[in-house]
């Protein structure tokens, strides 16, 4: 079977020191803990942004199980991420209640916007854009959330102009 | 003598900050009292409290004057403030126009309220979520504290059963029932889990529960460790609901503090901790199997059922897991008696069931009705109809694994079976409202894409076979469709339930089944007629300029990607139909409404 390119890992090269010491301190607060490996790559996730492939053989390490089940953990679940983020992150719901509200014209409008692709960075590293099934704010639809703020009852116009002043 | 000095009178001024009251920019309202009140010295007590269910009018801000009364301001912007500081709390004169309930007074939110009946949400937008103490004078942990010292673990179990209540994730398991097996299920070790992966799209019960009282979840998860015999427990929360963590975590720290949680709680020899883990974005996850898979760090995937849960659960041990909003009524059945619930409903449904109201409804907000009302009456009475008076065209119940339940069969009355017999589910409670301008085999389409992404590929029918319905729903969306494509659905339909493990498969034709059974016509008027008779999918649109409108403004001729828009300025336009790729940037530009799609 052919692997296609968004599974392939990224060529990384040595990790900074600083980093790597940062992944041993979760590990560290985690170590024995059974059941540990997603609050870990959680913590990591946090601090690094994403999670390298380095990171996952560190915790592979550090938890004592093969990395392979570790990156089978990593590919299953939305939140994890393998490649790095923009500086800031532009989740679009589309929900039912979103969907029905016009989220697909929202989203058409921002990614217009920023001139980028859904779950792509910009090129100036500033946004990256991405679909969510649903952020649980259905009465405000439709919703996005930039960061730790959420922005709701939205028109095409009013996101363009969100993104824009960010 | 000094002259006697009054007390000033003090307002209690609640601001709600659950996440859809932030969302709306409850905070900036929160600053902007804060810094009115600074100024003019009023003498007011400012807090927060959780989503009260008036979404439509958030945010929200609540004023308890001096003498007990409330009153309850919506849509409060930061500009509006400095009137409501200086008129209400100086001036002592609330301002009417903005309030959206009053207790002195009748105004036209109130029938919002009227058929409501609140037992899940009983300290929902009524108490700090945040204060261990407001839920304590709420008659927070009485009914943990009646059963450990009053009732043995049978009592506990007879009381839940006598209830009637049925598992409010969805699927209407007996609860009563579930915790005699793990009861009676052999083991040292036990657990007990609380589901709140809300991955409905559309529903937000759960968290609204969870970030409004988080105490009451904590308490009926207690009472099922007693009654089961466990000494440990999970809340799984979906990671997308950041606030209603931090929530549940003070409130894990502050019921240990008080003896609430912990080693030997209240003085027996009953111990349970309690831990909050966060998921990571599946939506399987909300399945109990994948659910515990997740907890054990492993891929969320289901597992064949027996042994089940309450014989083989999290590591292998008797579990008992339950939906947040069946543990939410666990202390209230306790305090009032099995009885008490019991005689709310219908026969077979009891008490009352939370629905998160969302789509084109007037009203959009979290609602509590007692089991066997009709959807007309929660959709009309509660939810005040559909918005700008259109016409109310079907409402989706269920989420993904639900249906589309037609306007016409709005007289069904909500329990678990007559709301099965449409065809729909129950579910754990998301109802978002269409009016007609939903296409319905759009609708469906949404929903099939959602669950092939979610598919977590165990199944192969569940896999390949979401994946190929949602390639003929797409192909009749675009005009596509062809002669067989309904047989082929229904024929997909039937393979993807009966051979899928879990229920995320099983289900998945819900939303295909339903409208093909109450929608057939829209069906074949995509894929005979290439026509989308409520006028959505863009591909089956004609767009012509109406020439009493158009202002000859040249928008929609720059904007046209193939420049199939002609004409000169301040003179009428018009669309040379062979050109036309349908994307509808002309009717999303012009600002006279004159390009018409049909």
């Amino acid at each position: 079977m052919s692997k296609s390119s968004k599974t392939r890992l990224p060529r990384q090269g040595d990790p900074p020191l600083g980093d790597q010491a940062r992944v041993e301190r979760v590990l560290a607060r985690y170590s024995g803990r059974i059941g540990a490996v997603i609050p870990v790559l959680q913590e990591v996730q946090e601090t690094l942004g994403y999670l390298p492939i380095w990171a996952i053989q560190a915790i592979a390490l550090g938890l004592e199980i093969p990395a392979s089940q570790v990156y089978g953990v990593v590919t299953f679940y939305a939140q994890f991420r393998l490649k790095p983020i923009g500086k800031h992150l532009c989740k679009v719901c589309h929900g039912t209640a979103c969907h029905v509200s016009g989220a697909t014209e929202v989203s058409g409008a921002i990614l217009e916007q920023l001139r980028v692709l859904e779950g792509a960075t910009t090129e100036d590293g500033k946004f990256t854009v991405e679909s969510v099934a649903c952020l649980g704010c259905c009465s405000l639809a439709p919703v996005i959330m930039i960061d730790q703020e959420t922005f709701g009852r939205l028109s095409p116009d009013k996101a363009r102009k969100i993104v824009k002043e960010f | 003598m000094t002259p006697v000095r009054l007390k000033p009178k003090r307002y209690k001024v609640v601001v709600g900050l659950g996440s859809c009251g932030i969302a709306a920019g409850g905070q900036k309202v929160r600053s902007a009292l804060q810094d009115t009140i600074d100024r003019a010295h009023a003498p007011v007590e400012l807090t927060e409290t959780g989503c009260v269910g008036m979404c439509y009018r958030e945010p929200l801000v609540d004023v308890i004057d001096p003498g007990g009364s409330l009153f309850t301001y919506g849509n409060v912007t930061p500009e509006r403030v400095a009137r409501i500081v200086e008129e209400h709390f100086l001036g002592q004169t609330p301002v009417v126009e903005w309030l959206v309930r009053a207790q002195t007074m009748a105004l036209p939110d109130d029938s919002f309220f009227a058929k409501q009946k609140r037992i899940v949400l009983r300290n929902c937008g009524l108490m700090n979520p945040e204060s261990i103490d407001q839920y304590l004078a709420r008659d927070g942990y009485r009914a943990l504290t009646k059963a450990i010292k009053t009732m043995d673990a049978e009592e506990v179990i007879k009381t839940i059963m006598d209830s009637g209540l049925r598992g409010r994730g969805g699927a209407g398991f007996p609860t009563g029932m579930k915790w005699q097996f793990a009861h009676s299920a052999r083991g040292e070790k036990k657990y007990v889990i609380c589901n709140g992966d809300e991955g409905d799209p559309g529903a937000f019960m759960d968290r609204s529960v969870l970030e409004g009282d988080p105490h009451s979840i904590l308490e009926g998860m207690l009472i099922c460790g007693y009654a089961i015999g466990a000494d440990e427990g999970y809340l799984y929360v979906r990671a997308e609901y950041p606030l209603a963590v931090a929530r549940l975590k003070k409130a894990i720290v502050d019921a240990t503090a008080l003896g609430y949680l912990g080693k030997n709680i209240l003085g027996t020899d009953f111990s349970f901790q309690l831990h909050v883990k966060e998921g990571a974005g599946a939506f399987v996850c909300g399945e109990e199997t994948a659910l515990m898979a997740s907890i054990e760090g492993k891929r969320g995937m289901p597992r064949l059922r027996p042994p089940f849960p309450a014989t083989s659960g999290l590591w292998g041990k008797p579990t008992n897991i339950n939906n947040v909003e069946s543990y939410a009524n666990i202390p209230w059945i306790l305090l009032q008696g099995g009885a008490a619930f019991a005689a709310m409903g219908t026969e077979k449904s009891k008490g009352t069931k939370v629905f998160a109201l969302a789509g084109k409804i007037a009203r959009g907000g979290l609602v509590e009705v007692p089991m066997g009302i009709t959807i007309r009456e929660v959709i009309f009475e509660v939810g005040g109809g559909i918005k700008q008076g259109r016409e109310f065209k079907a409402v989706q119940m269920g989420g993904p694994s639900g249906g589309c339940i037609p306007a016409g069969l709005a007289d069904t009355v909500i329990d678990y079976e007559s709301v099965t017999q449409t065809g729909a589910i129950m579910g754990s409670g998301g109802m978002v409202v269409l009016d007609d301008t939903a296409c319905m085999v759009e609708i469906a389409r949404f929903f099939l894409d959602f669950t092939q992404k979610e598919s977590c590929g165990k199944c192969t029918f569940c896999r390949v076979g979401t994946k190929r319905m949602l390639e003929v729903l797409t192909r009749i969306t675009q005009g596509e469709g062809k002669e067989g494509d309904i047989e082929l659905l229904e024929d997909l339909c039937e393979k993807v339930k009966v051979a899928s493990l879990c229920g995320l498969g099983q289900t998945a034709p819900n939303p295909v089944l339903t409208t093909l059974r109450y929608f057939r016509d829209e069906y074949e008027a995509h894929i005979r007629e290439k026509r989308c008779p409520a006028h959505y999918c863009k591909k089956l649109l004609t767009y012509e300029i109406d020439p009493l409108r158009c202002t000859g403004c040249t928008i929609c001729a720059r904007v046209c990607p193939v420049q199939a828009i002609s004409g000169i300025v301040k003179q009428v336009h018009a669309v040379d139909q062979s050109l036309c790729i349908h994307c509808g940037s002309c009717v999303t530009k012009c600002r006279f409404d004159a390009v018409k799609a049909r």
